[in-house]
């Protein structure tokens, strides 16, 4: 017995433009963040009295991409409706790890980087177990578990120090007809882990949980599974990361500052990115133009002569600037006590 | 094949308990192909319970659930998806954030090398939303941008897209408008020709009457008879539901004063879809309830009083003048006086973790203070005088709420609202979940209350409660006061006639009792 006809008819005129204009309503919060991006890179490039080269261009990545692969890997546990603390502390362990490991010739370089890969996935997998079946709450388990992490950076290196295997640090830093490496890295990230994941069933089980965790499980999706997957690619993330990070400075070092501070910068990159904190809502791919809009707060205040040190206070601008478009649904609330929900 | 002799679904024995409280009682049930089963019984008298067994949200204490006479067990709501079982909930069971597409396919997408495969999911969506007639629906579009009735298009669609042996539906249709109404019913009735199972549950007894081919009547967790569809009249089935067990001890009531003024009137008030122009008066020294099925918009109607709605329409008027009540802040201040207690103690009514000090005091902390300072002994005289009032034992008054028995935390809730000495108190199902004694005590709180002279406006699921306790009870349907019952007219027949809308059973003699 087959109740839905497999057989449908051809979609009624019109519809095109519906199909569009549910994709952009969907996609409000990344396309949000694209174009804050967009305007302030265009304005820092005019400002720029040799404009923008292929070198300041391939710097501006650098700095990007390591917050945005902290802020992918924080994307992932936010949208199951959680938080990660210990994104910058793996951030900073795979980093230590990679200075000891990833050296040598090509081929011990390259089981190095195995190595650093699989530490992360296992710090995310920890942090995913004790979540799903210690049913605790995520932002107390990766603070703690973050704070563990930490202590093993310091552990593998003391003192910062270290060394890269030189080709491969070479490799990941220069840039390729003007693409800088890391952004071909990033876009690698999204086309070969994140977009996969988005369109699996335990990455649509994440969105689910974050929406509904009730209706999730009532649904029948694996809600278990979906959030320990969740957790273990976030520590994924935040390993290509560590990575990234040693192959810039040629080493590592076990520093709470950068590791905090990455931790902090990534939830806001999130935020920016179109994600929502409460759940359900948002991708990867807006957390990445999110971190490059933070990141080019910097670059602007220079260019506009205004001094550095204040860096924060305009990140905190923009920050709540953004955040409060996202929060316009609130105005269609009917029932006060929704707004405490 | 074997389906001849074993019907389709047969449950035998549940028994389901919840701490002390008994949902089910050895029942049976049994549902075969081609037929729409109707599910009848009061409030509470447990057929959602029997729906949560049967899709294996809850597992049950004891007995058995055959289909197709292999016996089963739902440990999961996904084994019961995996068998063929599709239910359809009164509380929706949406993902609000997913688009239509991925909600009706979230239980099995169609896939290809490894992913979701989007087009697939978009047409199978597609297709089982013209199998329900909500082809105006885009399947791309989010669900929480939709409103409730097509929302509940896309759950039927859901289940419908899960290829069902068994569909259940609980109160599936309570949302929608008559036109898709009338293509769920044109759906049903094709797919009991197609050979499906449909278990239909509803508190409208003209949808019953047009659907229905068995009917099974609930009362009190346990199996009261089934019989075919039209082999009964409204009344019998009425009856049934009814039955008797016990009857609670009231206290007497006294009568207001008919001519005083009344402190609280509404005039057609009206929000959203949920109320649609209540008109209702409350006189000090009055107890009046609230009645008809859960979800007519009770509730609602206590939350636009208490001034938590945004966008009512209608005029309230308290001791004769118009007042627009902007938040529970404004509700409770002198100048309103009003004081709800809410139903959902755990989340509304109470912080669980402080101590019943401080939970007792919160509402009323302005009154004890002054310049912002909280002063100890007028605290301490309202404390000592309240938990004299509600016979609260009194040596937990420093521990956590969460230590205390529901019962003890309701009065800790009603407590803490009438440190305010309110005029107008308004409660949504008090006695909800907690024992038979301290009900007791609770009728006799609210009748010596209102002998006080404040005026009570009482929620209540339970009819004897609302007969024993009220001195006029209005029954709410679809948001509307569609009947006020007092006196002689006050009757467990009359309040449920009302309740389901049937016109033709009303103030004929009591024949029950």
């Amino acid at each position: 017995m087959s109740v839905v006809p497999s057989t449908q008819a051809a979609a009624p005129a019109g519809r095109a433009r519906d199909n569009f204009s549910h994709w952009l309503l969907a996609q409000r919060g990344l396309l949000l963040a694209v174009a804050i991006f967009a305007v302030m890179f265009l304005v820092y490039g005019w400002k720029l009295n040799v404009g923008l080269t292929a070198n300041i261009i391939n710097t501006a990545a650098n700095k990007g991409a390591l917050l945005a692969l902290v802020a992918m890997a924080q994307t992932l546990p936010v949208i199951t409706g959680g938080l990660d603390l210990s994104v910058g502390m793996i951030f900073v362990l795979t980093n230590c790890l990679a200075s000891v490991v990833v050296v040598g010739g090509p081929v011990s370089a390259f089981f190095g980087i195995l190595l650093v890969l699989g530490v992360g996935l296992l710090c995310g997998f920890i942090n995913g177990v004790i979540v799903v079946y210690g049913r605790l709450q995520p932002i107390i388990v990766t603070l703690a578990t973050g704070a563990v992490y930490f202590g093993c950076s310091l552990a593998i290196r003391p003192q910062p120090g270290g060394s890269v295997n030189f080709e491969f640090a070479d490799l990941m830093t220069r840039s390729w007809a003007g693409v800088p490496s890391t952004v071909i890295l990033l876009i690698a990230v999204v086309l070969l882990i994140w977009m996969p994941y988005r369109r699996s069933v335990l990455g649509r089980g994440a969105y689910a949980i974050g929406s509904s965790e009730q209706a999730a499980y009532m649904s029948g999706v694996p809600v278990a599974r979906a959030r320990l997957l969740a957790y273990t690619l976030a520590g994924l993330f935040a390993a290509i990361a560590g990575i990234l990070l040693t192959c810039i400075t040629y080493s590592g070092a076990a520093k709470a500052s950068l590791a905090n501070d990455y931790t902090l910068n990534s939830i806001g990159a999130v935020v920016i990115g179109g994600t929502s904190l409460f759940g359900g809502v948002g991708s990867a791919v807006g957390s990445i133009f999110g971190a490059f809009v933070m990141r080019t707060v910097g670059d602007l205040l220079i260019v506009f002569d205004i001094n550095p040190v204040l860096q924060p206070l305009f990140v905190g601008i923009v920050l709540l600037f953004a955040v409060s478009i996202g929060s316009l649904r609130i105005l269609r609330v009917k029932n006060k006590l929704d707004l405490y929900r | 094949m074997a389906g001849e002799t074993t019907p389709l679904l047969r449950m035998e024995g549940i028994t389901k308990h919840y701490g002390g409280v008994r949902a089910l009682e050895n029942v049976r049930f049994e549902c075969d192909r081609g037929r729409i089963h109707a599910l009848l019984g009061e409030n509470g008298a447990g057929k959602s319970t029997l729906i949560k067994v049967l899709s294996g949200v809850v597992q049950p204490n004891a007995g058995r659930i055959l289909l197709d006479g292999r016996p089963q067990v739902f440990a999961r709501p996904a084994a019961a998806n995996e068998a063929g079982i599709a239910c359809i909930f009164q509380e929706l069971s949406l993902l609000p954030d997913l688009t239509v597409a991925d909600n009706i396919c979230i239980t099995n997408p169609p896939m290809r090398f490894g992913q979701i495969d989007y087009r697939a999911q978009r047409k199978r969506a597609e297709a089982a939303l013209a199998v329900v007639g909500g082809e105006d629906i885009h399947p791309n579009a989010t669900v929480r941008d939709l409103p409730l009735s097509r929302r509940q298009m896309v759950e039927i669609a859901k289940a419908m897209a899960r290829e069902p042996k068994l569909l259940i539906l609980d109160e599936a249709t309570s949302a929608l408008t008559a036109a898709d109404v009338a293509k769920v019913f044109a759906m049903l009735k094709r797919l009991r020709e197609e050979g499906m199972a449909v278990v239909y549950i509803s508190h409208r007894m003209h949808e019953i009457a047009e659907l229905a081919d068995d009917c099974t009547v609930f009362r009190n967790g346990q199996h009261v008879e089934t019989f075919t569809a039209g082999s009964k009249t409204d009344n019998a089935m009425v009856e049934m539901m009814i039955g008797r067990e016990y009857q609670n001890a009231f206290p007497p009531l006294t009568r207001a004063k008919p001519d005083s003024e009344p402190v609280l009137k509404v005039e057609n008030l009206s929000w959203q879809r949920e109320l649609n122009n209540i008109n209702l008066e409350l006189r000090p020294g009055e107890v009046v309830g609230l009645g008809g099925l859960d979800g007519q918009g009770q509730r609602q109607l206590l939350l636009a009083l208490f001034g938590t709605l945004i966008g009512t329409t209608g005029t309230i008027r308290i001791a004769g003048e118009a007042v627009d009540i902007t938040s529970p802040q404004h509700a409770k201040s002198d100048t309103v006086g009003m004081a709800l207690i809410p139903e959902d103690r755990k989340h509304e009514g109470l912080m669980l973790p402080m101590t019943v000090r401080e939970n007792l005091t919160f509402a009323a902390v302005d009154r004890m203070s002054k310049w912002g300072l909280v002063d100890r002994s007028a605290e301490e005289a309202a404390i000592t005088e309240m938990v004299e009032l509600l016979k609260i034992r009194s040596d937990g008054i420093d521990g956590p709420v969460a230590a205390l028995s529901g019962g003890n935390q309701q009065k800790i809730v009603i407590g803490k609202w009438l440190m305010n000495k309110p005029r107008i108190i308004l409660l949504n199902d008090p006695t909800r979940g907690i024992d038979v004694g301290t009900k007791q005590e609770i009728y006799q709180l609210l009748r010596r209350l209102a002998e006080s002279g404040a005026a009570i406006l009482f929620y209540s699921t339970d009819y004897d409660e609302l007969i024993g306790c009220c001195d006029r009870v209005l029954v709410l349907y679809d948001g509307t006061v569609i009947e006020t019952l007092a006196g002689d007219r006050l009757t467990e027949r009359n309040l449920i006639a009302a309740a389901l809308n049937i016109t033709n059973t009303r103030d004929l003699p009591e024949t029950v009792q």
